[in-house]
């Protein structure tokens, strides 16, 4: 599904812990070769020669079409809390409240879906901006950027996604299940990408793959 | 200059100072924080570039600082920094929030000698609430309406890292992490730890040279080897994911990272500390 939101980027940049979009951005080059991928962590190899501001200046300059954001928090307004939340101090908005308005198409993920992560109101605004997407580990909800409010396109597993979610939405009537990959797809994915993704995020391949 | 040793750099960095210090991913002089840490510096202030990890966990834990501006304090794959986490949620320390380009542009302004630099993004951002340092600017080359934010220039009392190599020119070599040569270049004095002496002039070695941050800008040096432990130096040693585990878990506690600092070998005698 990440996948299909990627769709015809030119140039995708991942950042610190994200082997799920990883691995969506490796599915795609499999199909369009000439995407580059940047892995701000890769280990070795590594895409950048001008320290951390590489990334930034890239982005500033539109050299870069897609980037993934997390948060502790995400509401419904799409904003995004990296700061702090109920008293508790998280490690900082990192380079998010530059990235989020300024790349044209940044994706939301985060794989706990639950009403302590999506929040009707986030306690900080570390970033704010226009997103493509949202992406749960339950949900897909793209953005309604005139009226500023989510609306839920499909979920992953049939279930109560309302009870779940801390924001209101708009959602259609029949909420269709996200389309799962085809068998082509998941044998790509289990085996080239399966070894990329290994070099650079060995916990998650290990986990997931049984990659060692 | 050539000092004796990583003690030798804490001794010259005074209470209250404003260091400029790497991500832990960008070689941090981890032998010279320990130092600083056993030296019970006071008061001082850090300045991620553009976050911070270990390095600052360790001297917020001992007491050694009393602000820290960084986009983020975290201990990467092992999780939460423990006691900036606690400091900050006790408000034991002042924070002030940034994000990793404006951290980057306020020192490549103080680099050209210029008082501030504009930066896009950032607006809609609480950060532009709690930054009063920050300004919003109409562009004055722009006709239509477009404010832009302008951040003022940082120029740190003291930039600290290690690197690879120094030479006996005074130069260092810092390879592919160029933050580091912009916080040398941004910083009053700068002070560099290394792993092996290079003889003679690293800028004459055409394929090294791109490497080097010039001795223009690097105040002293000194040797120690694996000084970037348990941090990594690229293409030498990786970073010690398990000590980082360990130290994550100890310093949970108050006790548990007094508990911590007690297990080092302070005498040097090993080098290093046990794993």
């Amino acid at each position: 599904m990440i996948a299909r939101l990627i769709g015809d980027a030119r140039h995708l940049a991942v950042g610190a812990a994200s082997p799920i979009p990883a691995t969506a951005a490796f599915l795609v080059k499999q199909k369009s070769p000439a995407l580059r991928i940047s892995l701000l962590k890769k280990r070795t190899g590594n895409p950048f020669t001008e320290g951390s501001r590489e990334l930034f200046d890239l982005v500033g300059q539109g050299r870069i079409d897609v980037f993934f954001l997390g948060g502790a928090q995400i509401d419904g307004e799409a904003n995004i809390n990296l700061v702090r939340a109920d008293g508790r101090r998280f490690p900082g908005s990192f380079g998010s409240a530059f990235m989020y308005p300024v790349v044209p198409r940044t994706i939301l993920f985060r794989e706990e879906h639950s009403r302590r992560t999506l929040v009707s109101r986030v306690e900080y605004v570390s970033a704010r901006g226009d997103p493509a997407a949202l992406v749960t580990g339950k949900a897909l909800f793209s953005w309604q950027k005139e009226r500023r409010r989510w609306l839920l396109e499909s979920v992953h597993e049939a279930g109560d996604i309302r009870a779940d979610t801390g924001f209101d939405y708009d959602a259609p009537p029949e909420v269709p299940l996200t389309p799962v990959p085809s068998a082509q797809e998941l044998s790509v994915l289990r085996s080239v990408v399966a070894r990329q993704i290994a070099a650079d995020y060995p916990d998650f391949a290990r986990r997931v793959w049984g990659i060692n | 200059m050539n000092l004796a040793s990583p003690e030798d750099i804490a001794r010259a960095i005074p209470d209250g100072a404003l260091i400029a210090l790497p991500p832990d991913y960008s070689m941090p002089a981890m032998a010279v924080v320990r130092c600083l840490v056993f030296l019970k510096r006071k008061n001082l202030r850090l300045l991620g570039v553009p976050v911070l990890g270990l390095c600052a966990d360790l001297l917020i834990g001992a007491g050694c600082v009393a602000e820290v501006e960084t986009s983020a304090v975290s201990l990467g794959e092992a999780g939460l920094a423990p006691r900036f986490t606690e400091a900050a949620e006790r408000g034991e320390i002042v924070v002030r929030d940034a994000t990793c380009p404006a951290i980057h542009t306020a020192l490549q302004a103080t680099e050209k000698g210029v008082p501030f630099m504009p930066l896009r993004g950032v607006l809609g951002s609480d950060l532009m609430r709690e930054r009063k340092d920050w300004k919003v600017l109409q562009n004055p080359f722009s006709g239509a309406e477009d404010p832009i934010l302008f951040v003022p220039s940082i120029a740190p009392d003291i930039a600290l890292f290690h690197a690879r190599w120094a030479d006996e020119a005074g130069n260092v070599w810092i390879g592919r992490r160029r933050e580091l040569a912009t916080i040398a270049h941004a910083a009053k004095r700068t002070y560099v730890s290394f792993e092996e002496m290079k003889p003679g002039d690293l800028l004459e070695d055409e394929l090294l040279a791109p490497g080097v941050v010039s001795s223009i800008y690097v105040t002293a040096t000194a040797p120690a080897a694996r000084g970037a432990w348990p941090l990594g130096v690229a293409g030498l040693y990786d970073i010690d994911d398990a000590h980082l585990a360990h130290y994550a878990k100890a310093a949970k506690t108050r006790e548990g990272f007094q508990r911590y600092l007690d297990e080092f070998d302070w005498s040097g005698k090993k080098n290093s500390l046990p794993a």
